[in-house]
């Protein structure tokens, strides 16, 4: 039994493995699949969720090292309504193509616009570049991560 | 192959008013009633649209949505013509249905096979609604116009299609003759068509909603991962030991896969009460091979095989012979002959393989996403020995297709584990199962030489071997040559370029190593990926040798005369490439003076197939360090004349990706086979394109109002050329095997 906190309700989990991924906690203990699998070795980004506002590969944070103080926050609970600005910037680029690594890329970037307020090319590109989009929806990333960064 | 109409034409069409609502669509079989349509009877899981009372209206998409927002663009062609409020439309994906015909996503044939189709039906449809208001109001219908969803007639009358729906809209049958004499819009009518509306399947891609196959969950349902084989094909089980893995706390059992239709061979499925358990036991179980025929093969032993079949063509076919090429060479001023190389890559759609199958009343219901579903629809039922009625396909949206998901051999491993255990099964490929278990694109060796005359070019020949993916997937689309003797199609389209030049040879032989060893599928651009690689290095080469500016003598090729001059949606096919070239070319700053080390390469590609060409262009702006050959991207400008644009944002979006997809099979990209196995298997050794390496990308989209062809691959198979002859231009290497590195850069300065 492990006790972890997302998106704000502390939630009981029974976990078999100490070692299970918090991926696959969060997505068949909890049944939230908006974080993805990937590549089960933080080379591609798609798990990317928040823990205590940081980003972190969930495919690589045993359960073990999750304190029940730890907030996690997933792409459910970035915002209530799904309207984070980047959410809103992403519909209005139209960056998804097959959708699949998105939540990553959002989540990640949202963790660069919580220190960086302004972010330049070269700083998107410093912080975006762990995470594969194998559409390749690169320049529409980089376009939404300005212009959520302007709304904000 | 360009299909167009091939399922109006066959069947009657149908527009009646079911209990439910205004359906339409073609009949279950041609003997339907009209009696039956008016109850609905039999069409629900069959119709390209209906509309309820309220005059909501779901399209129907047979398309897979893997990124390109396909649906969007059909349900646009469709709404145009049906006349019906855009607020008021809804999709929704059929999983799988015969009377699709051909159910396939890929080719870049979705818009190009079905705009005329979808045009009909959304066109049948507001006639019949037409009809039916004429009918209530006893008017002739030539009176009356629709828009948003309303009919308007004399004297201000206006009614609703909703409101239409609700009192019943009489059923009324099309031939196929009234079918094809509908009269559809021109260009400055159309509502919908042309316009950059937003994509219906963005927004559940942003909030972490959008179902993919990956994210089913069934009550009761246990996981499995496959153990996996030393060898991609051909290894055998002996037998497995697991012990170790039974002391794995939620380990359930194994399943030794034997797969009558061959689509994945050795491989041992772990179960497991979640993933991760799965994962942990497979790599627990202790297994026996017999390795197979293929342990000793590398890339090497195909290579070489390759460069025998190309130095000995008696057993080739032919895929184009024009005049005596050969003849033409040999007394030509000017010759030149050179070998190109493509190696083996993995398509690594980012949502790994998966499907979740559940037995239910005796029918396995698998729920995946799939491009390719006439043949998975065929397979799967084979592999598990039973009846085609006996499997259900639940599609949903996919990861990531790139062709990959042409392929069955995922439902039928979840179908044959969930078959051995007879339990609701989530069967998942870890990145390693993904990556080296790929039906890759396959390596090509391929020779082509030229003659010119010193002014243009009299005689080519081109000869390439490689896999032929068809022979495995779909032996029946294979093509045969004058002599009886089968080829691969899609293995060799591209190499029958829009250039006149009089004597012309196209040879293509399967390299049977590969074929056995490294079964190769489709991958996003599939043949003009490596022919016109060789195609548009040539012609840059032979222009060089001549003197003549690679601008200059491509146009003087595309004279448009003969073949080249095209005919219906190809109409002037040579003059529109022609004209998207000189766009890029003068976009891209071509033939102005450049920065030291740096270059411009152009290529002009007509991918996917001569029927369905779209007239794409790429421009690259390269500079070469000469020091080390290491050379840097700076820009890619691509124009792509499609005939007609549906969705203008989607289809730059497509041409993005493609031309990024394009850039990194050139420069990044690339695995090698030893000793039977597929040497990558993660991100770190197999490295597509990340953010850090997409240049700056200019797209220009040009329409000339003809038919419209697909935009999701053409644009990858001119960038390897265009970079070549921008490193050329740049720094005089000529590189002739992709990937282009800095090595083989630095090789040829």
């Amino acid at each position: 039994m492990a006790k972890i906190s997302v998106n704000g309700r502390l939630r009981t989990v029974d976990v078999d493995h100490a070692d299970t991924p918090l991926l696959w906690v969060i997505r068949e203990n909890l049944g939230m699949t908006g974080t993805k699998f990937g590549c089960g070795e933080s080379l591609c980004g798609a798990c990317t969720v928040h823990i205590n506002g940081e980003a972190v590969r969930s495919c690589q944070t045993p359960i073990s090292d999750v304190k029940e103080s730890d907030r996690i926050t997933t792409i459910e609970g970035l915002d209530a309504k799904g309207e984070h600005p980047l959410q809103k910037a992403w519909i209005a680029e139209q960056v998804p193509q097959c959708g699949y690594c998105q939540s990553g890329q959002i989540m990640q970037a949202a963790a660069l616009l919580a220190e960086n307020k302004n972010p330049s090319d070269d700083d998107i590109v410093e912080h975006m570049n762990g995470n594969l989009c194998r559409c390749m929806t690169y320049a529409r990333i980089g376009k939404a991560i300005k212009r959520a960064a302007a709304e904000m | 192959m360009t299909i167009m109409d091939k399922d109006i034409g066959r069947r009657t069409f149908l527009v009646g008013a079911g209990a439910s609502g205004l359906i339409f669509g073609f009949a279950a079989h041609d003997g339907i009633r009209l009696a039956d349509a008016a109850t609905g009877k039999g069409f629900a899981p069959n119709l390209w649209f209906s509309m309820d009372a309220a005059g909501k209206t779901v399209i129907r998409i047979d398309k897979a949505e893997m990124g390109q927002h396909v649906g969007t663009a059909l349900a646009q062609i469709l709404a145009d013509e049906l006349e019906v409020k855009w607020s008021d439309v809804s999709i929704s994906h059929i999983g799988f249905d015969p009377k699709v015909g051909l159910h396939v996503t890929g080719g870049s044939w979705s818009v190009n096979w079905t705009f005329d189709r979808m045009s009909r039906a959304g066109a049948a449809g507001r006639i019949a609604l037409i009809e039916a208001a004429a009918k209530k109001w006893g008017v002739s219908a030539d009176t009356l116009s629709a828009k948003d969803s309303t009919i308007s007639g004399p004297g201000g009358k206006k009614i609703t299609y909703g409101e239409l729906v609700k009192a019943g809209v009489p059923p009324k049958a099309f031939s196929k003759e009234a079918m094809k004499a509908i009269a559809l819009k021109a260009a400055g009518q159309r509502r919908y068509i042309g316009k950059s509306l937003p994509a219906l399947d963005i927004p559940a891609k942003t909030d972490g909603t959008a179902g993919f196959a990956i994210d089913v969950k069934l009550d009761g349902m246990v996981y499995a991962t496959p153990a996996l084989p030393p060898v991609r094909y051909g290894a055998k089980v002996k037998s497995v030991d697991d012990s170790a893995a039974k002391k794995i706390k939620g380990y359930m059992t194994h399943v030794v896969i034997n797969d009558p239709t061959g689509s994945q061979t050795g491989w041992v499925m772990a179960v497991a009460n979640s993933y991760w358990t799965a994962r942990k036991a497979a790599l627990a179980l202790k297994i026996d091979y017999d390795l197979g025929p293929n342990a000793k093969v590398s890339s090497k032993t195909i290579n070489d095989e390759s460069k025998r079949l190309i130095d000995n063509t008696g057993n080739a076919s032919t895929f184009l012979k024009e005049g005596d090429a050969e003849k033409a060479i040999a007394s030509a001023k000017v010759r030149h002959e050179a070998i190109y190389t493509t190696t083996l890559n993995i398509h690594a759609p980012l949502e790994p393989l998966n499907a979740t199958v559940e037995i239910r009343d005796g029918v396995y219901h698998i729920y995946t996403g799939n491009q390719f579903q006439t043949l998975a629809m065929g397979l799967v039922p084979a592999a598990l020995g039973v009846k085609p009625d006996k499997v259900v396909l639940h599609q949903q949206f996919l990861g990531g297709g790139f062709g990959r998901r042409l392929e069955a051999d995922y439902p039928i491993m979840a179908a044959l584990t969930a078959k051995a255990i007879n339990k609701p099964v989530k069967m998942i490929y870890s990145r390693e199962a993904d990556t080296e278990f790929d039906f890759t694109r396959p390596m090509t060796t391929m020779r082509v030489t030229a003659g010119s005359d010193g002014k243009t070019l009299t005689g080519w020949t081109h000869t390439v071997a490689s896999s032929f993916a068809t022979a495995r997937m779909a032996p029946g689309f294979l093509g045969k040559d004058a002599s009886g003797k089968k080829f691969d199609p899609f293995q060799i389209n591209g190499s029958d370029h829009w250039y006149t030049i009089p004597n012309q040879l196209v040879l293509t032989e399967m390299n049977k190593i590969a074929q056995s060893a490294t079964p190769s599928g489709q991958l996003r651009s599939v043949a003009p990926a490596w022919t016109f690689w060789a195609v548009e290095s040539m012609i840059d080469e032979m222009a060089h040798k001549i003197g003549v500016d690679p601008l200059a003598l491509r146009l003087q090729l595309l004279d448009g005369k003969g073949k080249n001059a095209g005919k219906g949606a190809t109409a002037n096919g040579a003059k529109r490439l022609a004209n998207v070239l000189q766009k890029v070319a003068a976009k891209a700053g071509y033939g102005k003076t450049m920065a030291k080390n740096t270059g411009i390469g152009l290529a002009c590609v007509t991918s996917q197939e001569r029927a369905s060409a779209a007239w794409t262009a790429t421009a690259a702006n390269v500079t070469v360090n000469p020091a080390d050959g290491s050379f840097t991207v700076n820009k890619l400008t691509v124009g792509t004349d499609l005939g007609t644009l549906i969705n203008p944002n989607a289809v730059e979006a497509q041409v993005q990706g493609a031309t990024l997809w394009g850039l990194s099979l050139a420069t990044l990209e690339e695995v090698e086979m030893k000793d039977g196995r597929i040497q990558a298997s993660n991100f770190d050794s197999y490295t597509p394109c990340r953010m850090e390496n997409a240049p700056d990308l200019d797209v220009i989209l040009i329409e000339t109002g003809q038919y419209p062809v697909g935009c999701g691959e053409p644009a990858v198979t001119s960038v390897a050329p265009a970079i070549a002859n921008a490193i050329y231009a740049a720094s005089g290497a000529r590189v002739r095997s992709l990937p282009i590195t800095a090595e083989k850069v630095k090789a040829a300065l």
